[in-house]
């Protein structure tokens, strides 16, 4: 009934390749998410987590396998078009880093409208201002990053990951270096956008209790998915 | 361009005291070369003037006379002829009372000036001296050589029995204003004449060297009536001289000499002098261009995460190239606007502390439009060539590597 956003098929990642040293370290992936789904893939380190999230927001590309993005081919397309498509249809949390420190928390969630329009609009600013708001930072709008707090870092880059209402977000442990407190904010946060806009939200984490919150579980084990059923089932999962 | 231009003004103002220092040293760097660019031109026309003291721009003179071999040789013989360099004698330019309007109509001259110059001698009771009597009238000669700013006695004038003479030649002949001396000519036994100016060249053996006269007074001493040896014209370009001079010299049967003919030795000076400042003013361009690249490569190193990141976001290679492309044209722009208010700066101090020997300013402090507009140009593109580099490695990053670090 829903269009997937991605398909991957027998995705395989090899680092080295044709060197002695070459390791595969995805061992054909399948996975399909569809559009409003709120999914997170577990997994211990080392279980490449993070290549399979890297290749999903095509800042990698596999050395094998086949990557629909919105039903379209994408991973033999050069390195513009692969960039465009990051832009329209995906945003990106990541765990450190988050926000550019050369711009205040706004500009930082009008950053994707400035690549898309080549300029700083009123729209942004109150779509912008809009978005801050709805993640509790209306006080904050025009403080530099390094006066915020980590929790409030993280929902200024939530906001910034939705400015431009893509079809997918994928965030990198995205409560992984806050508090539990912060962290449930954070995860609700996300949950909320996810009802209230049906973005579709693919999140890796640590942390079992936000992956019991999710409604959909994938699990990684040396490169391959070993379970990826609703949170329920997943959550007995034991974590190496 | 507008993410290109809003993400590199707020790398450079977060770059800081980084920033404020390339930014400097660039004005430094460009302040010295606009500096050395506006004032070579003037240091050297000053020297030229100084140098040349009274001697014209260019000089036409009547062609060499030349020996030729009357007698043709039978095909047959080989011919060893000795032909021995004749002797110049003094002789008059012909048709000279109608090149002088030709010449004065010519674009680029800009005074003409018939002498008539010989060998003499000046004598004052037994002191007696070789000179080069000089027959002028005065009024264009003054235009040619610019002899009334050098006056230090006395009148300028040349009225029948008049003499004019350096101080030098003054000083060894022990006369003031108003002294008579006498002046003789292999082809004149002469006569008396009175001092009537006494001028400074500015150099010992220029103000010995020769006397003035009217031109009918040397005309008669030089046995020339009628006659002119030489014309001596004044141009508008110095430095258009030699071209001026060939044309002339192509154009009608007599000798035409620029300055840079009759004194190759100070030509060659000064283009020692223009070569060696083109070398310093490349080299300055080159430690600047190399500043801006450093400091840009450390730049690149310290946001790589935040490229990684602008990158996932959605911004092209291309555009990141843009971005520090466009910190380096920032850079040499601004650093050309602020070098170039320094570069005036430091040409109106320098005027009043580099001085000629008698005083005078060499130089004049100028506002050259010219000057800045095409240093505002050189500089930024200066600016982008020193950028592709550092660029080119920022637009390169693995935006997935480089979220990693």
């Amino acid at each position: 009934m829903n269009a997937a956003i991605i398909e991957l098929a027998d995705i395989r990642k090899t680092y080295n390749e044709g060197s002695p040293v070459a390791t595969e370290v995805l061992h054909g992936v399948n996975i399909a998410l569809q559009a409003g789904e709120f999914a997170c893939l577990i997994g211990p380190s080392g279980s490449g987590k993070s290549t399979l999230l890297n290749l999903i927001g095509l800042l990698e590309r596999p050395t094998a396998g086949s990557y629909l993005l919105k039903g379209r081919a994408i991973q033999q397309a050069d390195d513009d078009e692969r960039t465009r498509a990051r832009l329209r249809t995906l945003g990106f949390v990541f765990q450190f880093h988050h926000l550019l420190p050369a711009f205040t928390a706004i500009e930082n969630v009008m950053l994707p409208g400035l690549m898309r329009d080549g300029a700083f609009t009123r729209e942004h600013r109150a779509h912008a201002q809009q978005l801050l708001t709805s993640v509790g930072l209306a006080d904050a709008l025009n403080k530099p990053p390094n006066q915020l707090s980590g929790g409030m870092q993280q929902r200024v880059a939530i906001a910034r990951a939705l400015s431009l209402s893509p079809d997918l977000v994928l965030a990198d442990e995205p409560t992984g270096n806050l508090d539990t407190h912060s962290a449930d904010e954070v995860f609700a946060l996300m949950r909320q956008f996810n009802k209230t806009k049906g973005t579709a939200f693919l999140l890796v984490t640590h942390d079992p209790r936000l992956a019991a919150r999710c409604d959909r579980t994938i699990e990684l084990r040396d490169g391959s998915i070993v379970s990826d059923a609703p949170s329920s089932a997943a959550s007995t999962v034991e974590h190496g | 361009m507008g993410f290109e231009w809003t993400v590199a003004l707020r790398f450079l103002r977060e770059g800081g005291m980084q920033t404020l220092l390339i930014v400097a040293g660039t004005t430094i760097g460009i302040a010295v070369i606009v500096f050395i660019t506006g004032f070579l031109g003037d240091l050297q026309r000053d020297l030229i003037k100084r140098t040349l003291g009274v001697q014209a721009h260019i000089v036409v003179r009547p062609a060499e006379e030349v020996a030729r071999p009357l007698r043709d040789a039978p095909a047959a013989v080989t011919q060893i002829p000795q032909i021995q360099t004749r002797a110049q004698r003094l002789r008059s330019v012909e048709q000279w009372q109608s090149l002088v309007p030709v010449l004065a109509d010519t674009p680029g001259i800009r005074a003409v000036s018939p002498v008539a110059a010989g060998p003499g001698i000046i004598a004052r009771g037994d002191a007696s001296k070789t000179v080069t009597i000089t027959g002028i009238i005065l009024a264009p000669f003054v235009a040619v050589t610019r002899l009334n700013e050098k006056i230090v006695a006395g009148d300028l004038r040349v009225d029948p029995g008049d003499v004019l003479m350096g101080v030098d030649l003054a000083r060894d002949l022990g006369v003031g204003i108003g002294d008579k001396v006498r002046l003789s000519t292999p082809t004149s036994p002469g006569d008396a004449y009175q001092v009537r100016g006494i001028y400074n060249l500015g150099a010992r053996n220029l103000n010995r060297a020769g006397v003035y006269v009217g031109l009918a007074t040397a005309q008669a001493l030089h046995a020339l009536p009628g006659g002119v040896s030489s014309i001596e014209l004044a141009v508008d370009d110095l430095f258009g001289a030699p071209k001026l001079a060939s044309r002339l010299g192509h154009a009608m049967p007599h000798e035409v000499e620029s300055w840079t003919q009759a004194n190759p030795q100070l030509l060659a000076a000064l283009s020692n002098q223009t070569i060696m400042t083109l070398l310093v003013r490349f080299f300055l361009a080159l430690v600047v261009a190399i500043g801006v690249s450093s400091v840009l490569v450390v730049a690149v190193v310290q946001k790589t995460k935040e490229i990684g990141i602008l990158r996932a976001m959605g911004a092209s290679r291309g555009r990141i190239l843009r971005v520090f492309l466009l910190q380096g044209a920032l850079i040499g722009a601004s650093s050309a606007v602020l070098g170039s208010l320094c570069g005036y700066a430091l040409t109106s101090v320098m005027s009043g502390i580099l001085r000629a020997s008698d005083g005078t300013r060499i130089f004049v402090a100028r506002l050259e439009p010219d000057l800045y507009f095409y240093t505002f140009i050189v500089a930024a593109m200066l600016g982008v060539v020193a950028a592709a580099m550092p660029a080119r490695r920022a637009s390169k990053l693995d935006p997935a590597m480089a979220i990693r670090i």
